[in-house]
């Protein structure tokens, strides 16, 4: 109730301020810390701080034989588990100068392909989530389900699998299974038409994502993007073709590559990956024969139970395996794989005992989240959040 | 595969090798900018990427750290791993400028190994807790750490304390007598003559896997 004359002029100067996004958001995929100086509405400057899931991977697997060491990969990024115990295996393989059998390889190429399309159902839905559209997620937790039964019937577990181990893999798939998938083969592009229906021509959509977090091919490359950031800005680089790895160049697939380098790009690269998953799945179980999924060596691979309960050598293996582990020659590799999120690195250093010296991971995401003052710059927070989901973070791997 | 030989060629690269079918170069410490840079432009390397850049703690050594690079040339399809070394106190120049996304793995390097990067603005810790003390990747930092976090509900705040064990850490040494340790007591005589003597052919010299 005061005069309206003696508060009749007062400018109110509006500074850019600093807003916290995070660490809890359900937007940031994790525990993204990230500081974003505003003007108004629109991003200035933006610093993530991460680390907030830090778990010293790195430093324990120093203290692990390289067998143990296995299990923490999936705990990487939890989202494809397999793909990152591929590259450790493929690391301490070339160090230990052996290879996996055929039908192990095979098996791996499938399960690499099963999880990628795995990552990006996730991806995708969340991300269409946190643009407001909820049913791409609901349908495609649904999906997701039925891989992780896959991952369960041949690993035992839904999500943490470890079942890539150097020399092969963990035991064989259980019968029936590769009809099972199959038959999930043959009908699950009928769900990413689904997805799509929902999606690429959606108004919404579009509006939220097309010219949003543009990184040029200059750009992609001074920040070190790759997998499907890179090929969105449209650079035609995939390590399962450029540097094939298992049997990578025995299938045929084609390489999506963007032309924009935007938000939308990234999501219909990763939607016709998935198309080219299924059918390197496809081609995976035609060529598939059986044979053995370990190196027949037990310096490397442990007997089977039935044999360790019947010889004494075999018994002596397991126990050497499983308590003191093989011991891996020194020497250094950086490994890669074309994880679903891109290039997931393991820089694996051997000092010629049971355990690694130095197991440095190269983590896709941790490239990724640093260019986002570059992609969000200019945009508004609403955009920051569909840049964040485009960008595909999870915070397991970028942590460590 | 990356022309070694005209790697070699750069001033202040000190020496080439393969590691397995990895090509790797060490370059001295005062050069890195102008090899870097050179190793991005010349169109002979064509390395537009730096993936990775991991420290390795090496505590017998003068020079104790390791800071590895791996580049990679998406144009020419191949990977360089360039290698230099430094102490706990030298400065290792900063490629923030050659390839920006340099920054943050500089900052884990530095966060984990306490390597300085000079000419490095931001040289934060980014892995580690607000406050933390230490740089936990070196060998000589525990596998437990110093501190230990709780909630402590009278003070109703998170305290930092020294770390309490209940049961002392266990590190077995794994390493079998008749593997590693190649000299078992009392046989020196005849482990000199087998370290002196030839190997014979088609045999690997001892100290590896049985």
């Amino acid at each position: 109730m005061s005069e309206p004359a003696e508060k009749a002029v007062k400018t109110v100067q509006i500074d850019s301020h600093a807003i916290n996004f995070g660490p809890q958001h359900p937007a940031a995929h994790g525990v993204l810390r990230l500081i974003l100086e505003m003007d108004g509405e629109v991003v200035e400057r933006a610093d993530p701080h991460i680390g907030l899931l830090h778990r010293g991977t790195e430093k324990l697997i120093e203290y692990k034989t390289y067998i143990q060491a296995t299990p923490y990969f999936d705990r990487l990024d939890y989202v494809s588990p397999m793909t990152q115990e591929h590259a450790f295996v493929l690391a301490t393989e070339k160090l230990l100068g052996i290879e996996a059998p055929e039908r192990a390889k095979w098996i791996r190429t499938l399960f690499s392909e099963i999880t990628r399309v795995l990552n990006h159902l996730l991806n995708l839905t969340t991300y269409a989530l946190d643009c407001g559209a909820i049913t791409p997620s609901l349908w495609g937790f649904e999906e997701r389900e039925v891989l992780m039964e896959f991952h369960e019937a041949a690993c035992g577990a839904r999500l943490h699998a470890n079942y890539f181990r150097p020399g092969g893999v963990a035991k064989d798939l259980p019968v029936g299974l590769e009809e099972r998938i199959a038959a999930w083969a043959e009908k699950f592009p009928n769900f990413i038409d689904d997805l799509e229906g929902l999606l690429t021509s959606n108004r919404i959509w579009k509006q939220r994502t097309v010219d949003i977090g543009i990184m040029t091919p200059e750009q992609a490359l001074a920040w070190g993007f790759s997998g499907p950031c890179i090929r969105a800005s449209g650079i035609p680089w995939d390590l399962r073709r450029a540097q094939p790895y298992e049997m990578y160049d025995k299938v045929a697939f084609k390489v999506p590559v963007g032309r924009n380098g935007d938000c939308y790009d990234r999501y219909l690269i990763r939607i016709a990956e998935m198309r080219e998953s299924v059918s390197i799945i496809k081609q995976c179980l035609a060529a598939m024969k059986p044979g053995p999924v370990k190196v027949q060596d037990r310096k490397f691979t442990p007997p089977t139970r039935r044999e360790m309960k019947r010889s004494m050598e075999a018994l002596i293996h397991h126990f050497k395996l499983y308590t003191e582990g093989f011991h891996v020659p020194a020497g250094a590799s950086y490994t890669a794989v074309e994880a679903p999120k891109g290039e997931f690195g393991v820089y694996l250093v051997s000092d010629g005992t049971n355990r690694p010296y130095r197991c440095k991971i190269r983590a896709t995401g941790f490239a990724h989240l640093q260019a986002i003052e570059t992609m969000a710059k200019g945009h508004m927070l609403a955009d920051a959040v569909a840049i964040i989901g485009s960008i595909d973070i999870v915070f397991g791997e970028i942590d460590r | 595969m990356v022309d070694l030989e005209a790697v070699a060629g750069l001033p202040g690269v000190t020496s080439t090798r393969m590691d397995g079918n990895e090509a790797v170069a060490l370059v001295a410490r005062e050069a890195l900018v102008t090899v870097m840079t050179a190793l991005r432009d010349d169109p002979r390397f064509a390395f537009e990427q730096v993936m990775d850049i991991a420290g390795v703690d090496w505590p017998q050594r003068a020079e104790r750290f390791d800071v590895v690079y791996n580049l990679l040339s998406v144009t020419k399809n191949h990977r360089l791993r360039v290698i230099v070394a430094t102490d706990g106190t030298t400065a290792v120049p900063s490629v923030h400028e050659v390839w920006p996304v340099a920054t943050w793995w500089e900052r884990e390097a530095w966060d984990l190994f306490g390597v300085v990067f000079s000419g490095q603005p931001d040289l934060r810790r980014i892995l580690t807790d607000y406050g933390f003390e230490g740089h936990p990747l070196r060998k000589d930092f525990p596998l437990t750490g110093h501190v230990e976090v709780r909630y402590d509900d009278e003070r109703k705040s998170v305290v930092h304390e020294p770390v309490r064990l209940v049961q002392d850490f266990r590190n077995f040494d794994f390493l079998s007598p008749w593997e590693a340790m190649t000299t078992l007591p009392g046989d020196e005589k005849a482990h000199a003559q087998r370290v002196d003597g030839e190997t014979p052919k088609g045999e690997a010299p001892k100290g590896g896997t049985a």
